[in-house]
């Protein structure tokens, strides 16, 4: 296992390397920096500002000092459109905003998609396996960007109940809408997965000789039938993991929550280009590390797996 | 005699054809157009394409004309009607909803269909290869597709669109790098098994060169699951776009997609313009429904596995 482990991890950290330097020569390469403005500066003043941010070297050592910054401190450097404030600063405020609203959204994505699942499985062809398919033939074509503002004109505008957007350091009623928001499509396809394996793993001989034993159908179901039912799940995961994160931009636009997908929004806009890759470099990272924990799990929940 | 030789005489005259066999294809279309949900998606889809290509010649006034008369009165008297030509009602800016939504569907259908042809081109011949040479080759090929994978490919392609500029173009070189990954993955496994069948031993065994197998002998192969899954990607694709586009980030001005009409739909609403939401959402909506059925109908159809 610890074999396994490591092996994973060295194919995982040159990756992070490729990211990182490939995002570096991007930026590197792009025409106009970012204190290119409407009225250019004298160039005294320029170069002043280029050594302080030291454009003024040369492109290798600009690329090793980064690189050294970011994987030996995490120091992504100095934003270049927010004065004074680090790409870490921003980073520091905006990510808990986005992990709090993201996690619950993972959570309620998962538990409500894998319950729903498994109800319709169980009651295949009746009217709770209907409502179930349904719903998720339905939620298929909601992604977030068709689901948030549908929300907020049914809940804000019409309604009136929930707030359309802030955040307020995370009461439960900001929180409503980005999660439901982000979560619903996610829910979604794990509810259809989890359905469709379900009723292949019912169907097997394993199944057929416990239910011969006279084992009552829970104990079928949670014991026999729910490990091999859940892997199909599991390697959903990381994909929905990433649609999550990516989703996530939109939510904070959206809903002005205040998160990093704010932040990267922001940035594209105006070229900050050292807060676009240290947003690109987390996220990329978390991905990277996410898959890893889904391998390791998908290990050791299939005996077939050899490490 | 007790037959009536009228009728015999009669069979005389039919001319003998020869028993006419139903080929796969054949088979195939017979068991799509049983299945009543995907024939109806296909009629709207062909509808769909319809509205794209010839929509334009029914909108009564050009796509980028503002109706400066409408200026801070269009939640009132832009209201969808026959009468003023506005079918779709005006958006905030005074121009014709109807002659976007027709040029925002086209976009959208656009960028899915050029993204799948992509991926049917690259992923398939990049799968084919990898599965057929197997060994060293396809351990490469098939890590570098793994890499790939496993970057949060929204976050690389926003910073690709600041840096190079945002663009229709830079937005389909973005959706072609990605596309074609699953495709690959698809076409390599479908391979594996291609490969051991007796035909292609037979071409190996009289020297057939090896692309040339791959282009004559495997490819046409796995055509029915290729088709299958670009018509589920071209869905995935349209999402893909329209969410970068809501961000601001996709098509520019004065060109519009379906993203970017739901985004300034989700910015009016709460000014009382809620048709400027509600069209493109329903055309974006129908859309992707018609695409899952037609591609759900396509797999029954055609993939050999749910027979």
């Amino acid at each position: 296992m610890l074999g396994y482990i490591l092996r994973r991890l060295a194919i995982a950290i040159p990756v992070l390397l490729i990211l990182v330097v490939l995002s570096f020569i991007l930026m590197y390469t792009a025409p106009g920096g970012p204190f290119n403005s409407d009225r250019p500066l004298p160039p005294e003043v320029m170069a002043n500002i280029e050594a302080k941010y030291g454009l003024d070297q040369p492109f290798w050592k600009q690329i090793a000092t980064y690189v050294w910054n970011v994987t030996t401190q995490f120091d992504f450097g100095p934003s270049f459109q927010y004065k004074n404030r680090t790409v870490n600063d921003i980073i520091a405020q905006g990510f808990p905003v986005t992990l709090t609203y993201g996690f619950w959204s993972f959570v309620i994505a998962v538990t409500f998609g894998i319950s729903l699942g498994v109800a319709a499985a169980i009651r295949q062809n009746t009217w709770l396996d209907y409502t179930a398919v349904g719903i998720s033939i339905g939620a298929q074509v909601l992604p977030n960007f068709v689901m948030a503002p549908l929300l907020i004109m049914f809940f804000t505008l019409y309604l009136g109940w929930l707030p359309g957007g802030g955040w307020e350091g995370g009461q439960w009623n900001y929180v409503i809408l980005p999660v439901t928001a982000l979560a619903t499509s996610y829910m979604a396809s794990i509810a259809r997965i989890t359905r469709s394996s379900m009723l292949e793993v019912l169907n097997t001989n394993f199944i057929r000789t416990a239910q011969a034993k006279g084992l009552p159908k829970q104990q079928i179901i949670v014991r026999h039938a729910m490990k091999p039912t859940l892997m199909p799940v599991l390697s959903y995961l990381g994909p929905a993991f990433v649609g999550m994160i990516t989703g996530s931009v939109l939510i904070d636009v959206f809903f002005s929550t205040g998160g990093i997908g704010q932040y990267f929004v922001n940035s594209a806009f105006n070229r900050d280009y050292s807060v676009i890759m240290g947003i690109t470099i987390l996220v990329g990272a978390l991905t990277i590390m996410f898959n890893l924990v889904v391998d390791l799990l998908y290990a050791w929940i299939d005996p077939k797996i050899r490490y | 005699m007790l037959l009536n030789r009228n009728a015999v005489s009669q069979l005389e005259d039919v001319p003998i054809e020869a028993v006419k066999g139903r080929s796969l294809w054949a088979d195939a279309r017979a068991r799509f157009f049983r299945n009543k949900a995907a024939t109806a998606s296909l009629f709207v889809l062909i509808a769909l394409g319809l509205f794209a290509l010839f929509g334009g010649l029914l909108a009564q006034y050009e796509r980028d004309f503002v109706d400066f008369t409408l200026i801070g009165s269009n939640a009132y008297k832009g209201v969808p009607s026959i009468e003023t030509g506005h079918y779709f009602g005006t958006d905030s800016s005074g121009r014709d909803l109807y002659a976007r939504v027709v040029q925002g569907t086209g976009i959208s259908l656009m960028v899915g269909i050029v993204g799948a042809l992509v991926a049917v081109v690259v992923g398939t011949l990049f799968g084919a290869s990898a599965g057929y040479f197997g060994g060293k080759i396809d351990n490469v090929m098939m890590r570098f597709v793994d890499i790939l994978m496993s970057i949060p490919f929204m976050f690389v392609l926003i910073l690709m669109l600041v840096i190079f500029g945002r663009s229709i173009f830079m937005l389909f070189v973005g959706i072609g790098l990605i596309s074609w990954l699953d495709m690959a993955r698809i076409a390599r496994g479908q391979t594996l098994s291609i490969k051991n069948k007796e035909f292609v031993e037979v071409a190996v065994a009289t020297g057939v060169h090896p692309l040339r197998i791959i282009l004559r002998h495997v490819v046409p192969n796995l055509l029915g699951i290729v088709i299958v899954y670009a018509t589920l990607l071209i869905p995935s694709l349209i999402i893909f776009e329209s969410f970068i586009s809501f961000l601001g980030l996709g098509v520019q001005e004065p060109n519009t997609s379906l993203g970017a009409l739901i985004s300034e739909g989700a910015e009016q609403m709460q000014y009382g313009l809620t048709w400027q939401l509600y069209f493109p959402i329903a055309f974006f909506v129908i859309t992707i429904f018609a695409f899952f059925f037609v591609g759900d109908g396509l797999r029954d159809a055609l993939d050999p596995k749910d027979r």
